[in-house]
C-alpha cells in the first residue's frame, strides 16, 4: 500500500481513511508558533459524494486510495446490472444499476464512459458530459401554450424524462447535459 | 520587453523597499548586520522544527546558535536578514525556504523588544506607504492565558484534553487521531485563538506557558497569579503570526536540559535527533549578555502589509523542487 506524507496531501490526491476512499478537494497547512504541525484536508467520498474535513498530524501517514480510472464502453443493461467493456483491456465489467444512480439515465449502447474502480471493484460510472438521445415519447407542442413555462416533459430512448421546449417533437434527437439533466439543443441525426 | 515587465518591476521594488526599510531601522539603532553559516552541524533543536539535510550537516532552521556565540563574544547589538529552512512546511503561510530577520538587543528584556518591534513594523508600513489604520495607540499586549480566556473561553493552564477536544468539535474540527493534550492546545491556538486575537490591530501575545518556553527564560508571569511563564512573545496581525521573541535564556545548564528534553521528545515521535551544539553551549557557559532577541518572518510581514493571501505572492519564486 502506498503511504502519503503530509506534504503529498494536495488537491486531487486520492486517500483512504477509515476504509473509505476519498479525493482531497482542499488542503491547508497549520502550524502555530513552534507547535505541532497539522494538515487540514477537505475530502470528498467516492462512495457517497459527501465532503468532510479531517485534521491530521504532520507525522501521520495516510494510505493512498487504490482508485483507478478506466475508460469503458457501455454494452447493455439486463434490468438489474449494467454491463461495460474496458476499452483498453477488453475486460467485461458489470455494475449494479442502483450503484449507478443518475448516471443510469443516460447510458446508451456503445457510449464511452469513465468508470472508477476502488480496489478493483467498480464504484461509479460517469457518462460523457453531453449525450445525444432520441425522443421516444412526447406530446405535440401547441404554439403559444406557455402554461408550463414554455416547456414539456419528453421521454428519451434510455427511459429518462427531460424537460424540452414546446417546439421539440417525438422522433427528434436532443443534446443533454448529463451533469444537470438539462436539455441543451436539438441536433440533426 | 514583455508586457508584464512594469508590473513585475513594481512588485520587486515593493519587496526591496521593505527589505531596505528593515535594514535601515536596525542600522539606525546601532545594530550591526552579520552573516552566519547556512550550513551547520546542529540546525537548532526543537521538537517540532525539522531541518533539511545539507551535505554532512543541516541547513539552519534559524541563525540563533551562531548569533548567540557572537553575542557571548561581545559583538553587541546584531541583526541578520537571511534565509532559514524548515522541512515539510508548505502552505499558504509556510515555505520550506523563507526570509527571516533575526536580531538581538543586549540590555533589553521582552517588554523593551516588543516596543522596538512595534516601531520597526510601523517604519515598514511607512516605507511601503501603507496606511494600515492602526492609529497612534500602541499595539495590544495580552498574555497567552488572557488570549485563550477571551477567545476560547478557557484557561489553558487548567483545561484538560477533554475540554480542548470539545471546544474544537464545537467549532467543526474533529481532533486528529492520537492527539495529545499538547496537540489539542496547539490546534486551539491555531484555529480558535490566532484568527481572532489580532483582528483589528496588531497584538503581542506574551507570557507563554513554561512548556513553550523554547529559548526564552522563565520568570513570574504577568497574569494575576504570577505563575511562572516564559518571557516569550509573538506578534499577530490579521490571523498571521509575524514574529517570535524572547528575553533570552542565558543559563547553559538549563539550555542543555531543554535541548536534551526536546531531542528525547523527537526520538519519541520517530524524528531524527540533532547534534547538541557544544560550541553554542560553551558560549552560554562563557556568558551570554542579558539580552532579548526576535525572529520576524519577512515574507509574512510583506503579506499582511500588502494584503496578500499566499506566501508565494510575497516572494519572487516559490521553492520549485518538482519538474515543471
Amino acid at each position: 500500500m502506498v503511504m502519503l506524507s503530509h506534504t503529498d496531501l494536495r488537491k486531487g490526491v486520492k486517500v483512504e481513511i477509515d476504509k473509505h476512499p476519498y479525493q482531497i478537494v482542499g488542503s491547508d497547512f497549520v502550524k502555530p508558533g513552534k507547535g505541532q504541525a497539522f494538515t487540514r484536508i477537505k475530502i470528498r467520498s467516492y462512495l457517497t459524494g459527501n465532503t468532510i474535513e479531517r485534521t491530521i498530524k504532520s507525522n501521520e501517514k495516510l494510505a493512498k486510495a487504490d482508485i483507478e480510472e478506466r475508460t469503458c464502453q457501455f454494452l447493455y443493461s439486463d434490468g438489474e446490472f449494467f454491463h461495460f467493456m474496458d476499452s483498453t483491456s477488453y475486460d467485461q465489467i458489470q455494475m449494479d444499476g442502483k450503484a449507478l444512480g443518475d448516471a443510469a439515465n443516460w447510458m446508451q449502447e456503445n457510449m464511452e464512459c469513465r468508470i472508477l474502480a476502488w480496489r478493483g471493484n467498480p464504484i461509479s460510472a460517469e457518462p460523457p458530459n453531453f449525450v445525444e438521445l432520441e425522443i421516444t415519447q412526447c406530446d405535440p407542442g401547441v404554439k403559444g401554450d406557455t402554461a408550463q413555462g414554455g416547456s414539456k416533459p419528453a421521454t428519451v430512448s434510455t427511459g429518462a424524462i427531460v424537460n424540452v421546449p414546446l417546439f421539440v417533437n417525438e422522433g427528434e434527437w436532443i443534446k443533454i447535459d448529463t451533469r444537470t439533466g438539462d436539455y441543451i439543443e436539438r441536433v440533426k441525426r | 520587453m514583455p508586457a508584464d515587465a512594469p508590473a513585475l518591476r513594481a512588485r520587486l521594488q515593493r519587496r526591496a523597499t521593505l527589505i531596505t526599510a528593515l535594514r535601515a531601522f536596525l542600522d539606525d539603532s546601532g545594530s550591526i548586520e552579520v552573516e552566519t553559516p547556512a550550513l551547520v552541524r546542529s540546525p537548532g533543536v526543537d521538537v517540532h522544527l525539522d531541518a533539511i539535510p545539507g551535505g554532512d550537516g543541516w541547513l539552519a532552521t534559524s541563525p540563533e546558535y551562531h548569533m548567540k556565540r557572537l553575542l557571548a563574544d561581545g559583538a553587541g547589538p546584531i541583526h541578520q536578514l537571511g534565509k532559514a529552512w524548515r522541512a515539510g512546511e508548505v502552505g499558504a503561510m509556510h515555505e520550506p525556504e523563507f526570509t527571516l530577520l533575526e536580531w538581538y538587543v543586549p540590555g533589553a528584556d521582552d517588554a523593551g523588544l516588543m516596543a522596538q518591534t512595534e516601531a520597526l513594523v510601523r517604519r515598514a508600513a511607512d516605507a511601503l506607504q501603507i496606511e494600515p489604520g492602526w492609529g497612534d495607540a500602541p499595539f495590544a499586549r495580552v498574555t497567552f492565558r488572557e488570549a485563550f480566556e477571551e477567545h476560547a473561553g478557557l484557561d489553558p493552564c487548567a483545561a484538560d484534553a477533554r475540554r480542548l477536544g470539545m471546544l474544537l468539535r464545537a467549532g467543526g474540527t474533529r481532533p486528529p487521531r492520537g492527539a495529545t493534550r499538547g496537540d489539542l492546545e496547539d490546534l486551539v491556538l491555531a484555529l480558535v485563538v490566532q484568527p481572532r486575537v489580532a483582528a483589528d490591530r496588531p497584538t503581542f501575545v506574551t507570557d507563554w506557558p513554561v512548556e513553550r518556553a523554547a529559548l526564552a527564560r522563565v520568570r513570574p508571569g504577568r497574569d494575576t497569579d504570577a505563575a511562572p511563564a516564559a518571557a516569550r512573545f509573538e506578534l499577530y496581525w490579521r490571523g498571521v503570526e509575524l514574529c517570535n521573541g524572547y528575553h533570552e535564556l542565558a543559563d547553559a545548564a538549563e539550555q542543555r536540559r531543554r535541548i536534551e528534553r526536546d531531542n528525547a521528545a523527537r526520538a519519541g515521535l520517530d524524528k531524527v535527533p540533532y547534534p547538541v551544539d557544544e560550541r553554542f553551549l560553551a558560549a552560554l557557559d562563557r556568558g551570554l549578555p542579558d539580552c532579548a532577541g526576535n525572529a520576524l518572518g519577512v515574507d509574512r510581514l510583506f503579506m499582511v502589509l500588502c494584503g496578500l493571501d499566499d506566501i508565494g505572492e510575497a516572494r519572487a519564486f516559490r521553492v520549485e523542487l518538482e519538474a515543471p
